[in-house]
């Protein structure tokens, strides 16, 4: 099999792409595919603060509006910040636990091939007909009403890529419980895997609830049911506790991974062993659990009652404490330590009084009386933008800066990367920080327009022209990119040289077996531990043996497209085409057929021999 | 141990489904899947109760009106027998008996294809005699979405032990099979295990009104 | 980096004299701006949360900056710090200290909660007290006094200082029901009735105008954005006049002028199969397909947006798609020539009760 290391040509890259099962590829297919849509949400965000920049504007029409905003929810939360995290926990984790794959390659691939398509068909209703446009909540009424196709492309096209990230899940979550190195303890892992760990436990049963929600109103729009038919018995109440029952954790399964992205900066750039280890790892947990228990904050207008809406608003509260908790620890892993202003570092640094914000203005809508004025206001606006970009997107950055080089081999530039920072973040808090003061000024959220003559115009301007600092920043970080990957300068095992965890003592980017040796591990920190003993590398816990891999296959890639066929009859069919059903039934007959071959063909995969290992050993000296 | 290798009676190890790497994976990754299933169902539960007798107007059949107790039963014990049948299956596994195994895998899917047969004769019987469809009701909606998603994981229960047997007819018990099989019995006593819910939640309840 | 944390102590200090300062929204809109009981518990929560929340902003900036300029790594630098794994007491203190502070918070957002919640009154066989049944449409409201046996619609007429009980619902898609100023905001739903209560004060009622804006806070297709409501709030003498008034119109007013006459004509023939112009509605709540026009002279606005003028109000028959898209009205009548335009806006602008 050493023809796997030979030069290929470019069809032979792009089939190799399409076939892989090796974890440092999908993740470069999940950076690729969410960085893509996070452009296209990114764009759709800016056409919103410019058709808001002035009252009474008509940059969009006001059907267009809300189906930019749905659009701009929708790709955000699902197709950009969920696969860039899937990018780090796929690249990373199973380094950071030495290991040699993911439990699962075939459905790793398998998972990203559905998120992927997911995506290309929820924006293929931009073409074809109209993008959903009952927003990324898709409320059942309006959803229900909503002419044309776009909320069968949101139905058909999330339960495809929602189905995608369960399957990612479990596999993390088996990953994690049998593929750890020796040594490796739960309480040894990394804070990232930790939080990569309880974000997919999170998952696991955080999506089912969205899948089952999304079907009932797939029946109801495509196959006449009744599920939020008022008139027939119908109550479109049971999709916002659907919904939230998934949407709520669905923030955690974003900002955990966030938060063990930034330990991890922390930690390294201070050159100190995070503080209170112990009690971050509880604290993710907790949030994790609690998690579950608040759903019902988001709908404390929708006229529960006094006893549900205080039980929730307490609920909600308890999380601010481990979240706490975490901050103060980041705080005090710096305390005392050797801090380096690296990019990541920015970052993560910047992260801690943008998230403070974020955290505290959720401590104040979940007073619920209080909420009954923020909710569904510019206010909550300004708060979960807080949270996700300040939180989540801050770490996505962070962690693109931090893990280029393990990914590619080559360091992102660091003066352009604090560029991007100083434009993104200043643009952050122009555009939201203002946007609490609309809020409690009385502007609703999700207005496609506004009256001159509220007081809301200047804000909006200023909120705008934030936006314009955020997409120069973005421009920087794609030029960045661009310009790394010409110049091609190779980096090696430890290129911030302040390297704690296992993914730094493998060269950059590791071979595709990872470790020609399992490491073994002696505490937290492993590397670093070896590092301080003057140790260059890991020392083995295995003799040199052969490694068994897994077979390249397309059948992840021909599952998926049968769905994606499947979807556009299931979609037609409400329109009586004749063709629909055919369609339908195809697409199904490809999918399962395809999971019928994968499982009658025997795929042992396959071995690299001992003395490949050590020849490819010898080549590298020579 | 080796997916490929070959064994006898005497050396095939005491937990098959999990002798090998790949196979432990499986048996966890499956289990937690199932983790993920139970919270599908609990979701569509939750729904059917919330919409339960929820009709139009009172032209429509209610709950208690519909269900029929002897039938359900009948389809009950089919499938709890199904279950045994397929733990029979498994013992047999896990002694190397291959064809034995078999045997019991067959009396299993039979049973099966009874409860199926006995579950479709049942819908139609609701939409002839109470026009009750999936499209009259939010109640008549909600039921056939819960049961109908029980049928229908156990037509892929029954399409994937059926394909498992095909397979595997001729070359009897390996490493590389053995979990394949035992997953497949995970999942359908997972089945098993929501009927009785259902028939709890759903009939028995029903039937009280 | 020096300059961000100065940025964030300004921006910090920005915010207390942003919220400190005349800042706070106009008095008819603004949730900074309370004009009733519940406005202000609710303006009371907010303050209270934010004092805490500051606090802890201001500690965590304090650490902040001072990591910033005491740990930073000079150049050369290559010393490995200790490596400290944690330390209980300040583990503990920063666990039990936002404990103690969220349940200062948790007690008045309980009792709150349950006191806006607290509709016992209008359940009562026999009360005083007035309601009012809400019902949202797509982009206009339907106001229906049941105590007082009449309708109206866009402009919701209430008397101050007195406890107003709503009931909630909506007739197509989810809407919510919401006067910044006063109190918010409740969801209509499809499926059942919500109930709260609210209080306008007078005086501040009088600082904003006596006219509050109302708006819907629940996406409900394009014109959300629109669909805006007004809120005129009176004495209870001044209320009671208007109920009078309202009550006395027993059948459609006769137009007095020729061109109102001509108006009152089409209006029969175009726009009464919808349109009601008497208060004392039998039809239930799922038959006023459209606003109740019985005092539309003396309404603020027209559609909830445009300014109340005879111009305005022929723009919007003519072509209210352009000003509401999606609307309900939009090409359910035939299309007027300026004449008639003319005569029917004639007509509706002198539908008045109280002269």
């Amino acid at each position: 099999m050493s023809t796997y290391a030979q030069k290929k040509g470019f069809g032979g890259t792009i089939w190799d792409y399409l076939t892989t099962v090796d974890h440092k590829k999908i993740a470069i297919l999940y950076l690729m595919a969410g960085g893509l849509f996070f452009l296209v949400g990114g764009m759709e965000a800016v056409f919103i603060r410019i058709q808001l920049a002035v009252p009474n504007n008509d940059f969009v029409s006001a059907g267009t509006f809300n189906e930019i905003i749905t659009m701009h929810g929708t790709t955000m939360i699902f197709l950009a910040a969920m696969p860039l995290l899937f990018a780090f926990m796929n690249a990373v984790m199973p380094l950071q636990i030495g290991a040699r794959d993911v439990a699962f390659p075939f459905l790793n691939a398998l998972g990203f091939w559905l998120f992927f398509f997911g995506g290309v068909f929820l924006n293929l209703s931009w073409f074809l007909g109209g993008a959903p446009d009952a927003g990324w909540t898709s409320y059942a009424s309006l959803a229900v009403h909503s002419k044309g196709h776009g909320v069968d492309f949101y139905v058909l096209g999330l339960q495809i890529s929602g189905l995608g990230t369960l399957i990612g899940g479990i596999n993390f979550l088996a990953t994690v419980i049998t593929m750890r190195a020796p040594g490796m303890t739960y309480m040894r892992m990394p804070l990232f895997t930790w939080t990569t760990f309880v974000a997919s436990a999170m998952i696991l049963f955080a999506f089912p609830p969205l899948t089952v929600g999304l079907t009932l109103m797939m029946f109801d729009r495509l196959f006449g049911a009744n599920f939020f038919e008022v008139a027939m018995g119908g109550n479109t109440i049971i999709w916002e506790h659907l919904f939230w029952v998934f949407g709520h954790p669905e923030v955690y399964i974003l900002i955990l991974p966030a938060f063990g992205i930034f330990s991890e900066i922390f930690s390294t750039f201070s050159r100190k062993r995070l503080f209170g280890y112990s009690s971050m790892v509880f604290a993710t947990v907790l949030i994790g659990f609690l998690g579950f228990m608040v759903w019902a904050h988001h709908m404390f207008t929708t006229g529960l009652g006094p006893v549900a809406n205080a039980i929730f608003a307490v609920a909600t509260m308890a999380i601010g404490i481990p979240t706490g908790i975490k901050i103060f620890n980041w705080l005090f892993t710096m305390w005392g330590g050797s801090v380096k202003f690296t990019t990541p570092m920015y970052y993560a640094f910047g992260f801690i009084p943008s998230f403070v914000c974020g955290g505290v203005t959720g401590v104040m809508v979940a007073t619920a009386a209080a909420d009954y004025q923020y909710h569904d206001t510019y206010f909550v606006v300004a708060h979960f933008h807080y949270v996700i970009v300040g939180g989540v997107v801050l770490a996505l950055l962070a962690g693109t800066h931090y893990w280029w080089p393990k990914m590619f081999g080559t360091m992102l530039n660091e003066t352009l990367g604090k560029i991007t920072f100083w434009l993104f973040f200043i643009g952050f808090h122009l555009t939201f920080f203002i946007q609490h003061f609309l809020g409690v000024w009385g502007m609703p959220r999700r207005v496609f327009t506004y009256l001159p003559g509220q007081g809301f115009d200047t804000s909006n301007m200023v909120s705008s022209i934030g936006a314009g600092f955020m997409s120069a920043g973005v421009i920087v970080l794609l030029l960045n990119v661009v310009i790394t990957q010409v110049k091609n300068v190779k980096v090696g095992n430890d290129p911030w040289e302040d390297g704690r965890t296992l993914e730094w003592a493998i060269s950059s980017p590791p071979p595709y077996y990872n470790f020609k040796q399992l490491p073994l591990v002696r505490g937290l920190d492993a590397y670093w531990i070896e590092k301080m003993e003057g140790k260059k590398a890991m020392t083995p816990a295995e003799p040199v043996g052969d490694i068994h891999m897994p077979n390249s296959s397309f059948i992840p890639f021909m599952i998926t497209l049968g769905l994606f066929i499947a979807a556009f009859g299931a979609l037609y069919h409400a329109d009586d085409k004749s063709w629909a059903l055919p369609v339908l039934i195809i697409g199904l007959l490809v999918t399962f057929g395809s999971m019928l071959v994968r499982s009658v063909k025997d795929d042992h995969g396959y071995h690299i021999h001992k003395e490949e290992l050590m020849d490819e050993e010898k080549g590298a000296e020579a | 141990m080796q997916a490929e290798e070959k064994f006898t009676y005497e050396t095939w190890p005491a937990s098959p489904e999990r002798a090998t790497l790949e196979a432990k994976n499986k048996f966890l990754g499956f289990w937690l899947f199932l983790g993920g299933e139970t919270v599908l169902f609990a979701s569509l539960f939750a729904t059917y109760l919330a919409l339960k007798d929820k009709v139009p107007d009172s032209t429509h059949a209610l709950a208690k009106d519909i269900f029929d107790l002897p039938l359900t039963l009948v389809a009950t014990m089919l499938l709890l027998t199904s279950s045994l049948t397929s733990v029979y299956a498994m013992y047999h596994m896990k002694n190397f008996a291959f064809k034995k195994m078999m045997v019991w895998l067959g009396v299993t899917v039979l049973l099966g294809f009874g409860f199926l047969g006995s579950e479709i004769y049942e819908f139609n019987h609701y939409v002839h005699e109470y026009h009750h469809t999936f499209t009259s009701s939010a109640f008549s909606s909600a039921f056939y979405t819960l049961v109908g998603f029980h049928g229908a994981h156990v037509t892929f229960g029954l399409a994937w032990i059926i394909s498992l047997m095909i397979r595997n007819s001729k070359r009897g018990l390996n490493l590389y099979n053995a979990p394949k099989f035992y997953v497949a019995s995970l999942y359908w006593h997972f089945i098993d295990v929501v009927w009785v819910f259902i028939f709890t939640v759903v009939y028995l309840m029903g039937m009280v009104g | 980096m020096k300059r961000l944390a100065k940025w964030r102590l300004v921006s910090l200090f920005a915010i207390l004299a942003l919220a400190l300062s005349g800042c706070s929204g106009k008095p008819y809109l603004s949730a900074l701006r309370p004009a009733g009981e519940v406005a202000d518990i609710q303006f009371d929560l907010m303050k209270l949360s934010t004092y805490i929340m500051v606090g802890v902003i201001v500690v965590v900036m304090v650490i902040f900056v001072i990591v910033f300029f005491r740990f930073r790594r000079k150049k050369g630098d290559n010393g490995i710090p200790k490596q400290v794994e944690g330390n209980h007491l300040l583990e503990i203190l920063w666990t039990v200290i936002p404990i103690l502070l969220l349940l200062i918070l948790a007690v008045p957002t309980v009792a709150a909660t349950f006191k806006l919640a607290d509709v016992k009154e209008m359940d009562k066989k026999n009360s005083d007290a007035l309601v009012i049944n809400v019902r949202s449409h797509l982009y206009w409201w339907d106001f229906e006094y049941p105590g007082q046996k009449i309708v109206t619609s866009q402009d919701l007429v209430v008397p101050t200082n007195e406890k107003v009980y709503f009931n909630l619902k909506s007739m197509d898609v989810k809407h919510s029901f919401w006067i910044p100023a006063v109190g918010g905001k409740l969801d209509t739903n499809t499926d059942n009735i919500n109930k709260f209560w609210l209080v306008f004060d007078q005086k501040r009622a009088n600082e904003a105008g006596n006219l509050f804006y109302g708006k819907c806070a629940e996406l409900c297709g394009p014109s959300h954005a629109l669909m805006d409501f007004k809120v005129k709030a009176m004495n209870r003498d001044d209320f009671d006049t208007w109920v009078k008034d309202m009550q006395a119109v027993k059948e459609p007013e006769k137009a007095t002028s020729d061109l109102a006459s001509q108006g009152q004509e089409i209006f029969n023939k175009s726009c009464i199969g919808c349109h009601a112009v008497t208060p004392q509605n039998k039809m239930p709540d799922t038959a006023r397909v459209a606003p109740n026009l019985t005092n539309f002279g003396e309404r603020s606005r027209i559609a909830g947006i445009l300014d109340h003028n005879k111009e305005e109000l022929k723009n919007w028959i003519k072509n209210p798609e352009t000003y509401k898209p999606g609307n309900e009205m939009s090409g359910k009548y035939p299309e007027m020539t300026d004449q008639q335009l003319d005569a029917l806006a004639e007509y509706l602008m002198g539908l008045k009760v109280q002269d």
